[in-house]
This record gives structure tokens, sequence and C-alpha cells, in this order.
């Protein structure tokens, strides 16, 4: 097994934590993981974006050439990583930013409306970790008790940051299991 | 753990209790590190006011003995060469980090390897070399670190840990290794200590009786040539039976490994040999390699440096092909596998 995943969205909507706690989830599970961040000046005004490869076996790139899944967050995240997605991957988008929809007609699409959720849930930028609860739910990539305690141990120094993502994470979960989030 | 992160740890458990540098992307992470974890342990942090200061920094703590080190990026590193030349004239350990970015000149701060023959030459002026080791992965900055000081130590010269935007950035699980105990490295009875009670101890460079000068450089040749006899590293990935071989190290290593898999899935016997110390250049396990494979191919994030070596090493006795991408492209799995497959079409290979 090699799953990668490709995170994107605006600095400053939280598409590097997502990766990073998805990355940390997979260690605690004991499997192999890298996970490369885009950095410097492609981070202001632009998209960031990060590549979390998950593997039972040695990792050799942490650079993907056709992700398996890509996690979309806003608008020009789309029009970048929509052409690079394996055939056959699965794609989720944040509807409440993202308008318009890919062209690809062979790639799975999930949607689920992430800032509105959070907004509900009284925490704005809780929006990342709406949309990791939909992604696991979805792509059963982490067992969901291993995002939990992945999120315990990054957060663990800001107790209120880590219970609020704790239920957003929730939500973005049950979201996509009661309202399957296709498209 | 952060790769910038990981070479500070190791660094920190190896003994090194002095670090001094000055800012530079991508390698900031590294300093940070260092100036929060170096004064938990009683280490000193000094962010200094330039390059060419914080090099002179090391020369003083490396003389009075400490295990010390500094980091930066090409442009950074270029500024260091005057001090890196004094450190190996005068014969003193350090280890120094260079998260190679875009270049020539101020570049950019992508990945890159364009400071190959900089790190490899020696870099400043006159006849010397510093031992390169090029980490390819997370494990692999937090062990080649930890060594880099017993190395330092050892052979009594400077040494460079050559990665880049990409190793630095990248997060990868790690395993570190035992805390030293500085107490007890061993000792260092030419370090300038204070002579009160001994004899004087006299560390430097400037000798101007031609005669010991010759004297001293020969010296010098005589421990690299050692080195060489029992330095060297490499690793090699199904190499036993392939008909073409990609050379490759750090970041476009793994890149080539990736590579090397999926050209492997469509029955095309491709193998990957990645020096781990660029010098010394694992030359005589790749003149193995060669008694078996006739086609080479050398990929760098670079114009073509490392493929001198490669020549050099193979003299004419088999084909080397080069492929590079310099200024900071990165360029996936797909890519690489597409251009040994083309390799393979062309040459009529297997």
């Amino acid at each position: 097994m090699l799953i990668k995943t490709i995170f994107a969205g605006f600095g400053g909507q939280g598409v590097l934590s997502m990766g990073y706690v998805l990355a940390y989830a997979a260690m605690v599970e004991g499997l192999q993981v890298t996970y490369l961040p885009s950095y410097g000046a492609e981070v202001r005004g632009g998209t960031a974006n990060c590549t979390v490869a998950i593997s039972n076996e040695e990792i050799a790139s942490p650079i993907a050439s056709a992700p398996d899944n890509v996690v979309v967050m806003n608008n020009p995240s789309l029009e970048k990583f929509q052409h690079q997605i394996l055939t056959g991957g699965v794609m989720f988008i944040n509807t409440n930013l993202v308008e318009s929809r890919p062209v690809r007609g062979d790639i799975v699409l999930y949607e689920i409306p992430c800032n509105d959720l959070a907004h509900d849930l009284g925490s704005d930028q809780s929006a990342n970790m709406v949309m990791l609860g939909g992604f696991i739910e979805k792509t059963g990539l982490v067992k969901m008790e291993s995002v939990r305690s992945a999120i315990g141990d990054v957060f663990k120094e800001k107790k209120k940051a880590k219970e609020m993502n704790l239920k957003a994470l929730d939500v973005g979960f049950d979201y996509m299991r009661n309202n399957g989030g296709k498209a | 753990m952060r790769g910038s992160h990981i070479v500070a740890e190791a660094a920190l458990r190896a003994g090194c209790r002095y670090y001094f540098g000055y800012p530079i992307t991508p390698q900031n992470e590294l300093p940070e590190y260092m100036s929060r974890r170096l004064p938990e342990v009683g280490g000193v942090f000094v962010q200094a006011e330039s390059e060419i200061a914080s090099i002179n920094m090391v020369i003083g703590a490396s003389m009075a003995g400490a295990r010390v080190m500094t980091s930066s990026s090409s442009p950074g590193i270029s500024l260091k060469q005057e001090g890196i030349s004094y450190l190996g004239g005068l014969e003193l350990p350090a280890v120094i980090v260079n998260m190679m970015r875009g270049g020539p000149g101020l570049g950019n701060i992508a990945p890159s390897q364009s400071d190959y023959f900089q790190a490899t030459r020696g870099g400043g002026h006159g006849d010397y070399r510093t031992i390169v080791l090029a980490p390819a992965s997370g494990q692999e900055l937090c062990d080649l670190t930890y060594k880099a000081f017993d190395l330092a130590d050892h052979y009594r010269t400077p040494v460079l840990i050559l990665a880049d935007g990409m190793m630095g950035q990248m997060m990868e699980p790690v395993r570190f290794p035992v805390l030293r105990d500085v107490g007890k490295l061993p000792r260092k009875p030419w370090a300038i200590t204070g002579a009160k009670g001994r004899k004087s101890h006299f560390i430097r460079s400037l000798i101007l009786d031609p005669g010991q000068m010759e004297e001293h450089n020969w010296k010098l040749m005589r421990k690299y040539e050692q080195i060489a006899d029992a330095e060297v590293r490499f690793e090699s990935f199904k190499t036993d039976d392939a008909d073409l071989v990609i050379v490759a190290f750090g970041t476009a290593a793994r890149i080539a490994k990736a590579a090397v898999k999926r050209a492997r899935n469509e029955g095309l016997k491709v193998g990957l040999f990645r020096p781990i110390t660029l010098w010394p250049f694992p030359k005589k396990p790749l003149q193995e390699v060669a008694k078996r494979v006739k086609h080479f191919f050398v990929f760098e994030l670079n114009a073509g440096q490392m493929v001198e070596d490669v020549q050099l090493a193979l003299s004419g006795q088999s084909d080397v092909f080069f492929y590079g991408r310099p200024g900071g492209v990165v360029p996936n799995p797909a890519e690489i596998s597409r251009i040994v497959s083309r390799q393979f079409f062309q040459k009529e290979i297997g």
C-alpha cells in the first residue's frame, strides 16, 4: 500500500496542519509516512499545499507524480491539482469557497461545506478539521482514534484548540456519513 | 519531525553545545530550534552579525575543544568558505550544514544540488578537503549529523552535511540516539584550554617556510587518504540484476528510487546507486557495480556536477548518461521513469 494525498488551499486555512495531523496519525499507527510542505514564496497570497505519503513499506519519493487523493480548500487549488490526480482518484472539495468543479470525469468527487459547518460550531478556523473528518470517513486511510490521538499530541499545549478541533473532526465525519457528500 | 529540527536535535545529542549562525531560508528552523534547545542543556547560541563572523566564532570554539556547528544555505556557505579553508588548514573539527538552494548568485529558495562542486572540492582556497555527507531521509539526517561530530573530532577536519530545502522542510518519523554526556567525550589533547602548568599549544595555518608548508600539506593529504579508505558510504538498491543503474544522491535519490520501482513494474531492470559520502566519493563500490552493468544514468538537481565523478570512476568503461534539473525545479518520479524508458528504447538495453 502507498497512498499519496495533497492538501491544498490558501495560506492560513490550515492546510498544512491538516496534512500534519494526518501524517502524525499514520505515525501513531506505526505506518511509514512522509510529510512535505510547500514553503517560501509560494505561501504568500497563492496556494499553500502539502503532500502526505502513507505506506506500510519504505516510501521512496515524498513527491507525488499523481496523487491518489486531493483535498481542495479554494479555487486556485482546484485549477492547480485537478489534472495531476490519478484516474479513479478521490477529490474532496470545500463547497463554501470553491465554485467551479473539476472538468475530469474519471475521478470521484466528495463535497463538504467546511466553513458553514465550522461556523455553526462557533469556530471558523476549524474548517480544516471538518474537512479532515470527512476525508477520514471516506478514505479510511487511518482510524479516527489515531487522528484523535494525533490532535491530542499536536495541540497538547492549546487545550481550547484541541477540544474545538476534536469536535470539528466529528462534525465533518458525521456530515460525510449522513449526507454522503457525493456530488 | 521537520528535517532542520532533526539535524539540530541530533547535533545536540552528539554533544554539540555551541551554535553560531546567520539566518537564511530554507534552513532558519535549524537555528530557531537551537536557540531554544541549547540553553536548556547549558549550551551557547549566538546569532552573529554575518556569516563570516559566525564561521570565525566556530573556529574559536573548535580551537577551545568544543563540539560546534554552523548552518546556512548556498550563498551563505560561500561567505563562510574562507573560514572553512582555515578550519581545514588548522585541522579543526566542526560540522557545517548546507541546505542548498537554487543558484548561482542569490538564486531562489527551492531545493537544488548545485553546490556539489563547491562542497566536494573543499570550497575555499588551498589544498584541502571536507568530508561531505548527503542524507536522503529524516533518519539519515539524524544518524549522519550524529556521526559527523565523531568523524570531525576523529580526523580533526570539518565535515559538511549537504542537504537541500526539501530535506530541511520535509517531516518524517525519526528515532534519536542517546544524549551524550559531554564530559565523557574523547579528550582533545591539542585544544587551547589555557597553558597554565603545561607547554603552550600552537594552532596555526600561517607557515612561511615553503618546505614546512609542503610537509603540512602532505600531512593533510595522508589524512585524506585514510578517510578515503575508511569512510566511504553508499546505498545500493536493486543493482544486482540491473541493466541500467541510476546514480543519484540526497533528494534526487529519493525521486530516483521511486522511478526505479516504477520501471521495475514495467519490467525494466533498473537499479539505484546512492553515494552517501560525496567526498570521499564511493569510487570502488561504483566500479564493482560497473563490472556487471554497462549503462549508467546520473540524475542530479543541477546542470551536471557529480556526473564528473561518476565518469572519473568509470573512466570511459561504461556508458554514462546525464539528466538534470537545475534552478530549484524538482521533477516527479514519473518524469525520471520516462527518461529511463527512453534510454532503454534508444540504447536497446535489456
